[in-house]
């Protein structure tokens, strides 16, 4: 069977274009390389949705920040993904900060940034009762966010599944060779899947799917992409009002900054600094890299107490080495009419991604795909209900009808046995402790899974039918356990 | 009705909102050792034994004793090494003996300041009911990999000790065959050999600190016996795998804990365990604004275990991590009692005293005395240091109420001192003077 397209890559790009493609009269298949949705860079970032105000005007980034910003609140409210729109600081500490902050106004300004406004004196700490005395002034955007980034990326993924697409995961894609009647052939190696589009969204790894075949115009060579590492270090919810907005500080020589921010779950996120790595997949953390985030949050936020932090973590973001430093969403060298690069989508990539879809999806029907309106397209997945978030009458209905969701397996972030099967029963549903995780938080609080990873792990193996040795932390080598005890 | 207020309240509902409210208990959070502690004693203090109601959040009664299936509990309080679902079986049955109700797979979710308990359960749905009194035996939880910020990769393989200890008791299966345990908690020392006798290989015990955190004889009977060495002033400084655990590096640390580049060196192994500390487990006591100690991470109570919410106990490992079971019994006991009491309308102390930590004792636990007790005192205590040839003193005011010849203290063993409450006339230091 030949796929009408083959998305490689369900992280956010792959993700948010398959939910896309998904309102046409098409056959879909995402090929993923991890065990699960989001299992790249979109698994491990600032979780921001910026503004749209650090691009150039006239950039892809300029053009498709703004609108992505917006739809990703749009597409979280509509499928209940955690999000919340708590506007972003970009903060100065001296003039040249200052100029800076302006420069950003101005961009911003260009690029469609809804009202920006530069905030000084007494209102910063009022707004911001926590930031640095040393702060002289701060340019505010009220519609910047955040957002879970791997329920977004689950959320639109589910959509895409329940309207037709197919999604296989741990396929790590080894090439792409042509067919007799013009479609191309996607393979791993040992087997292999037809389509007669290629959307390459491979995130860290996009320029290998083809050696040498990511060129822009107005490039000298070839695009490579670059893996640069964030590490990051998220603090305790009992944190969590430390900071109101997301807080930038301006780059510098040392590089870019760190930032302070809530995340969409309560908890503080600190990072990242940047790294080129060797390997895309080195997503280790460090003694120095955590020291410089400590250092760079202590920047902007003097009280803040580092040691309620729960974990520490590393993202691989794509970066594009090129001319232009803008993403390349560009056609083939090789196969020009058949397969589409959206490579280099750095931050801020995230907050991109529903207008990136939607200019991929644009340039596939400039390439001849049928973009034909599916009448039966439903926005919409199985709802998700999240028993923290119930009220006492709703808790009581749930466990009347269903006695697993009075059964809280995770005792920090109170996820109950039911929401941990709907999590694996789901369309795309979890197969590993990660998956679980990921979906309904259970193992990302303060004891991190040390009292329900064995509890999970058994309610995977029974939901699957599987064995407990079969179940796994992320995918094929990862198992938790080893053999019987004697 | 006159005179005395009902013994249980039932909690009005908002309009709308139906919730049950038929159990109307001394509340006791928590079915391990502390609570079932407890839960007897106020029972034998003459509350009901159906005015009692016992909430466990796991499936089963005993807490982590059981899967504690090593021998050594109850030498105190016995005179007999019992396994740990032995000792938790004897209260077991005495809870039962006596008729206390309790719930299992119950889940408290808030605790209010005037003892609102709302909980929920498989067979009970989503209950709220007004407490006359709360036993909080909630226990603790472990320390983990982040909150100690270990370095490197996030493979399958780093486990605590407390749920390799799970899979490996209680699911009869192993989570590896070559370890390196980072930390010298007592629950380490017990795994290293468990693990051991279960054919795996441990490589070795790495302690950041220049003293082992766990009891002296678990390091005779679960490393020395298995020729584990035990690598003081050491940590793991990272972790290599990408899917599993391959390797972790550990180095030797200076005086500062800082890791010397120096000494670093390669283990191979696919498991990392970590008994790097334990936290007690305190939300439900932060959810009803209950004051809690910075250094103990536990309530802050007086000599009746009683917190800072009048009506509410705290016992066990929720209030300090113990070594021993056995006394996490007789502190639970004193924290039943004083529950039975408080239902049967004694007075709340209207003076306290603060007692406080001096040279080398970290913490000291009653952190108050209520003025005008009677009886014995125990005051329970950390050093912050190993001291050798020292004394333990114990004042009030200029007054010296007890001092005790010690040979050797150490931070991983609680020492414990008692005093009379009749001469308690003011604050109180407890200290271990070097002699």
């Amino acid at each position: 069977m030949t796929y009408d397209v083959i998305i490689i890559g369900a992280g956010i790009t792959g993700a948010m274009t398959a939910y896309k493609l998904a309102r046409c009269k098409l056959r879909t298949l995402v090929l993923e390389k991890g065990s699960d949705i989001a299992s790249g860079a979109t698994r491990a970032n600032s979780a921001i949705v910026h503004a749209g105000y650090d691009a150039v005007p006239g950039t892809l980034k300029g053009k498709l920040g703004v609108d992505g910003s917006r739809q990703v609140g749009e597409i979280a409210r509509r499928l209940n993904v955690p999000y919340k729109n708590c506007g972003s600081f970009v903060c100065a500490f001296d003039e040249k900060d200052e100029e800076h902050i302006k420069m950003l106004y101005d961009r911003g300004v260009a690029n469609g940034v809804p009202d920006m406004r530069i905030i000084r004196g007494e209102k910063l700490f009022e707004m911001e009762p926590n930031l640095s005395r040393a702060c002289t002034a701060a340019l505010y955007a009220p519609s910047a966010g955040i957002v879970c980034p791997w329920t977004l990326a689950t959320a639109v993924s589910e959509v895409a599944s329940l309207n037709g697409a197919d999604f296989v995961f741990n396929f790590a894609v080894s090439g792409v060779s042509e067919n007799a009647d013009g479609s191309l052939t996607v393979t791993d190696g040992k087997t292999g899947y037809s389509a007669r589009y290629v959307v390459n969204a491979a995130g860290v790894g996009a320029d290998k799917i083809v050696e040498g075949d990511i060129w822009p115009e107005g490039e000298d060579k070839p695009v490579r992409i670059n893996p640069r590492r964030g590490e990051y270090v998220l603090l305790d919810s009992e944190m969590g009002g430390i900071a109101r907005h997301t807080l930038f500080v301006c780059p510098s020589e040392k590089g870019k900054g760190i930032l302070v921010s809530p995340t969409a779950h309560g908890n503080i996120i600190v990072g990242p600094n940047a790294n080129e790595v060797s390997d895309p997949d080195d997503t280790s953390v460090t003694p120095e890299g955590i020291a410089e985030i400590s250092a760079g949050a202590r920047k902007i936020m003097p009280d803040i107490n580092l040691r309620t932090a729960i974990t520490q973590f590393a993202g691989v973001r794509p970066t594009p080495v090129c001319r232009s430093k803008d993403y390349c969403i560009v056609r083939s060298k090789k196969f020009p009419s058949r397969l589409l690069h959206a490579a280099g989508i750095e931050s801020p990539g995230l907050a991109s991604s529903p207008a990136v879809a939607d200019y991929v999806v644009g340039i596939l029907g400039e390439m001849g795909l049928e973009l034909i309106p599916d009448p039966d397209f439903r926005d919409e997945r199985p709802p998700v209900r999240r028993f923290k978030e119930m009220s006492d009458e709703e808790k009581r209905l749930a466990i009347a009808s269903d006695p697993a969701w009075g059964r809280i397996i995770c005792r920090c972030e109170t996820i109950t046995e039911g929401e941990i099967i709907d999590a694996i029963r789901r369309p795309l549903g979890a197969r590993d402790l990660d998956g679980v995780k990921r979906r309904v938080r259970a193992g990302m609080g303060r004891c991190q899974g040390g009292f329900c990873s064995p509890r999970v792990t058994a309610i995977l193996a029974r939901e699957l039918g599987a064995d407990m040795y079969d179940i796994t932390k992320k995918g094929p080598g990862s198992e938790i356990l080893m053999r019987p005890s004697k | 009705m006159q005179g005395k207020e009902p013994f249980f309240r039932r909690v009005p509902s908002p309009a709308n909102i139906k919730i049950i409210t038929s159990m109307d208990k001394l509340v006791i959070i928590g079915g391990g050792p502390a609570g079932l502690a407890a839960a007897v004693a106020a029972c034998d203090a003459g509350v009901a034994a159906n005015d009692i109601l016992v909430l466990e959040r796991d499936d089963s009664l005993g807490g982590i004793l059981n899967q504690c299936i090593h021998a050594g509990f109850g030498l105190h309080l016995f005179g007999e090494e019992l396994s740990g679902p032995e000792y938790a079986g004897r209260f077991i049955r005495q809870l039962r003996e006596r008729g206390i109700p309790y719930v299992t797979d119950a889940m408290v979710l808030s605790l209010t300041p005037d003892r609102i308990v709302s909980y929920v359960s498989p067979k009970d749905g989503f209950v709220r009911l007004q407490a006359s009194a709360v036993v909080l035996a909630t226990g603790c939880r472990e320390r983990t990999r982040g909150q100690i910020g270990i370095p490197g990769t996030r493979p399958a393989g780093v486990f605590t000790a407390g749920s390799a200890q799970r899979f490996v008791n209680i699911e009869n299966r192993m989570p590896g065959s070559r370890v390196v345990i980072l930390g010298s908690g007592d629950i380490g020392l017990i795994m290293a050999r468990r693990l051991t006798l279960e054919g795996a290989k441990v490589e070795c015990v790495a302690e950041v600190m220049n003293y082992c955190g766990g009891l002296a004889r678990n390091v005779a009977q679960c490393l020395n016996d298995f020729d584990i060495p035990l690598y003081l002033s050491h940590t793991v400084t990272d972790i290599v795998g990408k899917k599993r655990v391959e390797g972790v590096k550990i180095a030797e640390v200076d005086e500062n804990r800082n890791p010397i580049k120096s000494t670093e060196y390669y283990v191979p192994c696919d498991t990392l365990l970590l008994s790097v500390g334990l936290i007690p487990e305190n939300e439900i006591a932060k959810s009803a604004g209950i004051t809690l100690d910075r250094v103990t991470s536990g309530a802050v109570v007086d000599q009746n275990n009683q917190t800072s919410v009048p009506g509410v106990f705290a016992c066990g490992n929720a209030l300090q991590v113990h070594d021993l079971v056995d006394n996490v019994t007789l502190e639970a006991q004193n924290a039943g009692k004083s529950a039975a009491a408080y239902v049967s309308g004694s007075p709340a102390p209207s003076v306290c005293y603060k007692t406080a930590p001096a040279d080398n004792v970290r913490y000291v636990v009653p952190q108050k005395i209520a003025a005008g007790g009677s009886g014995d005192i125990k005051l329970s205590f950390r050093v912050t240091g190993t001291v050798r040839g020292c004394e333990t003193v114990v004042k009030c005011g200029g007054t010296e109420l007890k001092r005790i010849k010690k040979r050797v203290v150490t931070p991983g063993e609680m020492e414990s001192v008692t005093i009379k409450a009749s001469d308690v006339k003011g604050d109180v230091t407890v200290a271990v003077e070097k002699k």
